[in-house]
Parts: C-alpha cells; structure tokens; sequence
C-alpha cells in the first residue's frame, strides 16, 4: 500500500473523482497552473485542462458563488478557499445560500459541491492561516462539515464528499498537511460520512477530538498510558452529521470525557459535545465533562504553543477528570 | 439604430440627471428604443408578428392586474406580504420574451411574470403567497420568493446580489456542458452597490461567461433614490471598466427590452460574453406592502412616469397597428380578471398550512437524526398541547 501525506491524499482523491465523474470541476485562487498554494491540485490542469481546473479572480464569495450557480446546473464544484480563515467573505453565499437552496426551493434545487479549505494553527500563521471555523458550519442546518486527520482518511472521506448529495465543507488539517504520513489504499475507496473512528479502546476517559488535534489527543493518550491512565480516543472525522451514538457509546462506558479542539472555546463544537453528553449520559457521568480547546481570543503569533490545546494540557485535563 | 455598445457623448440620456454635472464624468450610453410613447415605432427595427406582441402586452395586463388584486389581498388580510412590478412590466415581460425556452432565469424579487411566462401555474404560485399546503415550495418562504424549476426559474433569496454569481456558474456550467444557452439575471438598480454585483460582472467577463445582466433601474432601492445608490449616472457605463458590452435600454418599451436581450444572447452563445443591459423604469408603487413612498418621495415625481406607463405605449402600439380595438382590450382584461379570481379559488381550497413534519424534510437530502429527533420531538410537544400550533395562544 502506498504511503502518503494528507496534501498527496487529497491530490489523489481529486484526481481520481475527476477522471470518474465529468462534472467534477476544481475552481478557486491559484488551482490551476500553480496546483494550489499548499500543492493540493497539483497536476490537475496539466491532466484536466482549464475548463475543469479553473483560476479564478480573487474573491471568495464569488468563488463560492459561482459554484452554487455550476451544482444547480448539474455540475459538481468543488470550490478552493485557499485559507479557511478567507472563508468569511463567503459566509453569506455558503450560510444563506448553499445551505438553503434545497429547502427553500422546496426540494426543487440542490448545491452539491465540496468546499475545501485549509485550517488550524501551527504553522505560525498568525490570526489569519490559523482560524478553526468549523462550529460556524455546524450551525448551519443544511451543511455537512467534514474534518480528517489522516491521510487514508482525508482520501477516503473526500471521495465519499464528492458523491454526497449535500453541500460539504472538508476542513483540510494544514498542520499535519504533510507530517501526517501512512498508509493509503490505491485506487477509489469510500469512508463513509458521519461514522466516528475509536483509533484507540480505553476504560478509563474518552477523549474526543478531529483533524490536527486528533494527533494531540493520540499523543496526550499514549503518554496518559505510562502513568497508568486508560484512555479511549475517538476521531470524529465528521461533525456534521455527527456519530452520537459512538460518543454515547463510549462515554456510556468510561463516564469521563474531555473534547479537544482548538477554535475558540465559547460556542465552539465542544460546547455542543458537552451538551450532549450530559443530555444522553446523565446517569453514567463520573466527572464535568472537560474541554481542552483555543482560548477566547484572536488567533495569536507568538504564543500559538500556549493557545493551541497541545499534549501537556491534554493530558493535565485527562489526569484531572480521572482523578475527579 | 445605434450599436449596443456606442459610447456616444452627444446625446444625453432623456431621462437621467445631465452627465455634465457629474463632473464631467459622462459616459453617455444612449436609450435604446423601438416604441415611443406614442405607440409609433421605429421603421428601421424589425418588429415581431402582432400576435406575438399581443402575447407579450397580455402577460403584462396579467403582472399588472395580479399585482393590484394581490396588495388588495394583504390590506385584507388574507396575505402576509407582496412585492409587485407595477411600471416595470415591460423589463420583466421583454428580458423573458427575448430569451430561449432552455435558458435560465435568476430572478431579483419582482419578476413573478417571468416565473408564469415559463410555466409556474399560477394557482400554485398564489399558493406560495398563502404559504399552504399547495406552495411549491412548502411553506418555506416568505410570499412572493417562487421558484420553479421546470421552468428554469432559479430560487429567491431575500439578500440583494446573492444570485448574480449564481447566474455566472449557471451559465459557465451550460458552456463546459457544450449546452448552447445563457442565464439572464435581474437585478435591481440598488444591486449595483452590493459586492455580489462585483464580484459577479468581474468573473463573468474575465471568463466570458454566457450570462446577461438585467437591470431594472427603477430608481428606488426602498426608500433610496439612485443618485445615493450610485454615482455614476448610468448603470451601463459600470460596464466599461469590467470590459463587459453594456447597453441603456427604455424599460417601458417592451420590444426595445426583448429586442436588446434577443440581441445579448446571441452575441453570449456566439462565444462573445456577457452584457450589462440597464432597463431604464420606474417603481411606480411602494418597495412592497409592507412601505408607504409618501413618507419619502412626492407624488410629483412619479406624475411623469404614469405617462410613460408600460402598458399604455405597447396598448397604443397594437391599436396602431389595428391589432387591438378597445372591445378586445376589454375581453382580454375580464378574461385575466376572470383566470386570478379562479385560481385564488382554486389556491384557497388547498389546506392552509404544510403538514409540520415538513419543516425537517429537505434540509438534507435524507434527514440526519437531528431532523428525525426534532420532528418527534415537535409532533409530541403540539400533539399533547394544541396551543404549541396556536400563534395566538398568549392571547387564549
């Protein structure tokens, strides 16, 4: 099996979705010629041509625009932001817009299409190629929002994206873009959307997390197993829609959960994690459910280390719900 | 007859502040017109059959008479809301007449004659002013936002400009299909400020988009003259700096306005991009029925449009031509009269409101289990107290 980083498995899925299906077309800033700024189009207007992988000007809203306008025609876009911290120009077309067409059209319309971004800090980025704007989409019913953390997962996911029916935004974790390595399978293979993955069978504290802070969250957990703490980790992969039941299942179980992530902690999805725990797991909860996340603050330069919820503070949360 | 896109600074528009006292700024697109308001056309332009006009001036008795009947209905209560195309009939009428069945339409809010020119009955879209169980749409929108996809009639959001950039992938989608048609957006005068405008002329011209702009400048964004929507005195000459053909076209003259898109079209399937036409009109009337102009614009200045009343120049243009005697004017009024009052009958008789599982259906294409949860959760809640479902329950 081929081993590959996220940007060479989503490079791959692109390409071959495009070769399967032809209405799948690529559009955004520097797509083309370029192949993106972090590489992820890579050779698809070499392949493609510049009908499917399309340069276009610069501004956000338009290249979203613009694919709502191709997915009501039949196409299936999918749409470059090529920072998802330069998605809010967007916001109005992907909120107002893409995820209503169907519903305010009466079921008559619909906006399939892919909007990939990256996102996330670490990369000493500052405030603006660092942002995490995943609760923005999950708040918005008629958006699905999909965040991988492996390579075989981001292939897997974004081909299953490019068949979905719905609007999906496919967060891209930049940070791990290319540390993140391993094994992909060759050739088309579909993850399916809203199914969670427990990368790691605990007893003790279930720690949830997706993306970047999936490796964190892996690494607090190996480190928590040398000081004898067991701890399940589950990937989201998929916050919208979301496995419930997976997270039920295991906090069910444990009866502690801590939830990693590393946009802002007021509203952020953990919060909506946390509420739905103590909906469904009332009776099992042996400890306050624990969000290690971003601070409510912009995105900073020089303290990102401290801001972005790392191992060390995970693994502090993990000891002290387990010692609750 | 002038070229669409002739630059011509001697002539001024007729109807538009002078471009001398814009600082000098003028980019002086001249009117466009096939029909005075005298009903006398214009012997170099070819026009189409007296039939065929006949057909175009009956569409526009309907939008008028469907817009008076309907502000009727709110101020008795029996619709929320209404938002009419009176004095602009013309523009919405021409823009459609001069398409091609296949094309696509984006419709601004104003534009319910181009939904029923392609198709939408119109007891179905009376049941989206009721926002009952036969709406189309099912209830999910305010009155007055159909779409119809049959038809090729694009969905209506509220928000201003949105659906430019739409019309620009339609229409580029179409060209990577091989498919030969356009997408014609309308767009209002106080469009041209919101940044979808933009963004939408800009990539449609930079990639040659097959799509047409229609703007009807009638003058009026609410309570917003266009002198403080824009400072350039014509909307057309926004058009030289995008590198887009523009075209100044009289809005109330519907030959001129479907001539001008028939004209547009071609040159967009022929491979030569989009073009801006400004529809020159007027808001004859309130924004909606939810606004009264007098609290900002005097009578006065509408005194003069009523004159040019769209109706009047194509009605005095078919009794020119002896296609249209008042005793057939008269026939053809009642006969609309007639076709409103039974499809309201038949819009009425449908159940007043969406069964409320609706609400959760469509929203994905299968629900999730938020949806599924929510609507047994909401079907429980108004099952075990009616008063859930009752918009008057403080009051009981």
């Amino acid at each position: 099996m081929p081993v590959m980083n996220v940007i060479q498995a989503v490079n791959d899925a692109l390409r071959l979705e495009m070769r399967r299906n032809p209405d799948v077309v690529v559009l955004g800033e520097d797509v083309g010629k370029f192949g993106g700024v972090f590489r992820a189009t890579q050779g698809l207007y070499e392949e493609f041509g510049a009908d499917r992988v399309i340069d276009t000007p610069l501004a956000e809203g338009g290249i979203i625009g613009t694919a709502i306008g191709m997915a009501l025609y039949g196409l299936r876009p999918v749409p470059e932001i090529q920072f998802a911290d330069y998605i809010y120009p967007a916001m109005d077309q992907l909120v107002n817009e893409a995820a209503k067409y169907r519903h305010r059209s009466g079921g008559q319309y619909a906006c399939p299409m892919v909007v990939r971004a990256p996102y996330g800090g670490g990369i000493r980025g500052g405030h603006y190629h660092s942002q995490s704007p995943e609760a923005h989409f999950v708040h918005t019913a008629g958006l699905k929002v999909v965040v991988p953390a492996t390579p075989r997962d981001a292939k897997g996911l974004l081909l299953s994206a490019l068949q979905d029916p719905d609007p999906v935004v496919f967060l891209e974790p930049k940070r791990v873009y290319r540390a993140a390595r391993g094994e992909v399978p060759e050739g088309a293979f579909l993850e399916p959307l809203g199914k969670a993955r427990v990368t790691r069978a605990g007893s003790q504290v279930t720690v949830l997390a997706w993306g970047a802070m999936w490796h964190e969250a892996d690494r607090a957990a190996r480190e928590a197993e040398a000081e004898g703490l067991d701890c399940e980790v589950i990937d989201l992969r998929s916050l919208q829609p979301l496995d419930v039941d997976a997270i039920v299942a295991s906090v069910s179980r444990t009866g502690r959960a801590v939830v990693v992530h590393e946009a802002p902690r007021t509203c952020g999805f953990g919060a909506e994690l946390s509420a739905l725990i103590q909906e469904r797991c009332f009776p099992h909860l042996e400890a306050p459910v624990t969000r290690v996340t971003g601070f409510d603050t912009p995105f900073p330069y020089a303290l990102e280390n401290e801001y972005l919820p790392r191992a060390p503070r995970i693994l502090q949360a993990i000891r002290e719900v387990a010692n609750y | 007859m002038r070229r669409e896109d002739e630059v011509d600074a001697a002539r001024p528009p007729s109807e538009e502040p002078a471009g001398e006292a814009q600082g000098g700024i003028l980019l002086d697109y001249p009117i466009r017109r096939i029909v005075d308001e005298e009903g006398t056309a214009d012997p170099a332009e070819v026009a189409p059959s007296p039939d065929e006009v006949r057909v175009l001036y009956r569409w526009m008795l309907l939008s008028r008479a469907l817009d008076e009947r309907m502000v009727m209905a709110q101020r008795q209560g029996r619709i929320g809301f209404y938002v009419g195309a009176v004095g602009e009939e013309a523009s919405v009428v021409g823009a459609t007449a001069g398409l091609e069945e296949e094309d696509w339409i984006f419709p601004c809010y104003r534009e319910h004659a181009a939904a029923l020119m392609r198709g939408l009955p119109l007891p179905a879209f009376l049941c989206g002013l009721l926002g009952n169980a036969g709406d189309p749409l099912r209830g999910r929108q305010m009155p007055c936002h159909e779409a119809w996809r049959p038809g090729r009639i694009a969905s209506i959001s509220s928000p201003i400009g949105t659906h430019l950039t739409h019309a620009v992938g339609a229409a580029w989608a179409a060209r990577l299909r091989g498919d030969d048609l356009v997408a014609l957006a309308f767009l209002g005068d106080g469009a041209t400020s919101a940044h979808d405008f933009h963004t939408a002329m800009n990539f449609a011209a930079v990639h040659r988009v097959p799509v047409i702009f229609a703007c009807r400048n009638n003058g009026w964004a609410i309570s917003v003259p266009y002198e403080r929507q824009t400072a350039s005195p014509t909307v057309a000459q926004k058009g030289v700096a995008y590198g887009m053909r523009a075209e100044r076209v009289d809005g109330n003259d519907v030959l001129a306005v479907r001539a001008a898109t028939r004209e547009a079209r071609a040159r967009a399937v022929a491979g030569q991009g989009p073009t801006l036409l400004e529809l020159v009109t007027y808001r004859m009337e309130a924004h909606s029925t939810s606004d009264d102009p007098r609290a900002y614009r005097s009578d006065e200045l509408v005194e003069p449009w009523r004159r040019r009343d769209p109706l009047l120049r194509i009605r005095a243009y078919l009794g020119r031509r002896g296609a249209l005697d008042e005793g057939a004017d008269e026939r053809l009024r009642t006969e609309i009269r007639e076709e409103i009052r039974g499809a309201l009958r038949e819009a009425e008789a449908e159940p007043a409101r969406p069964p409320l599982s609706s609400l959760f259906e469509d929203v994905y294409a299968e629900p999730l289990w938020q949806q599924r949860e929510q609507r047994d959760e909401i079907e429980a809640a108004a099952g075990a107290d009616p008063r859930v479902s009752d918009p008057h329950h403080a009051d009981a």
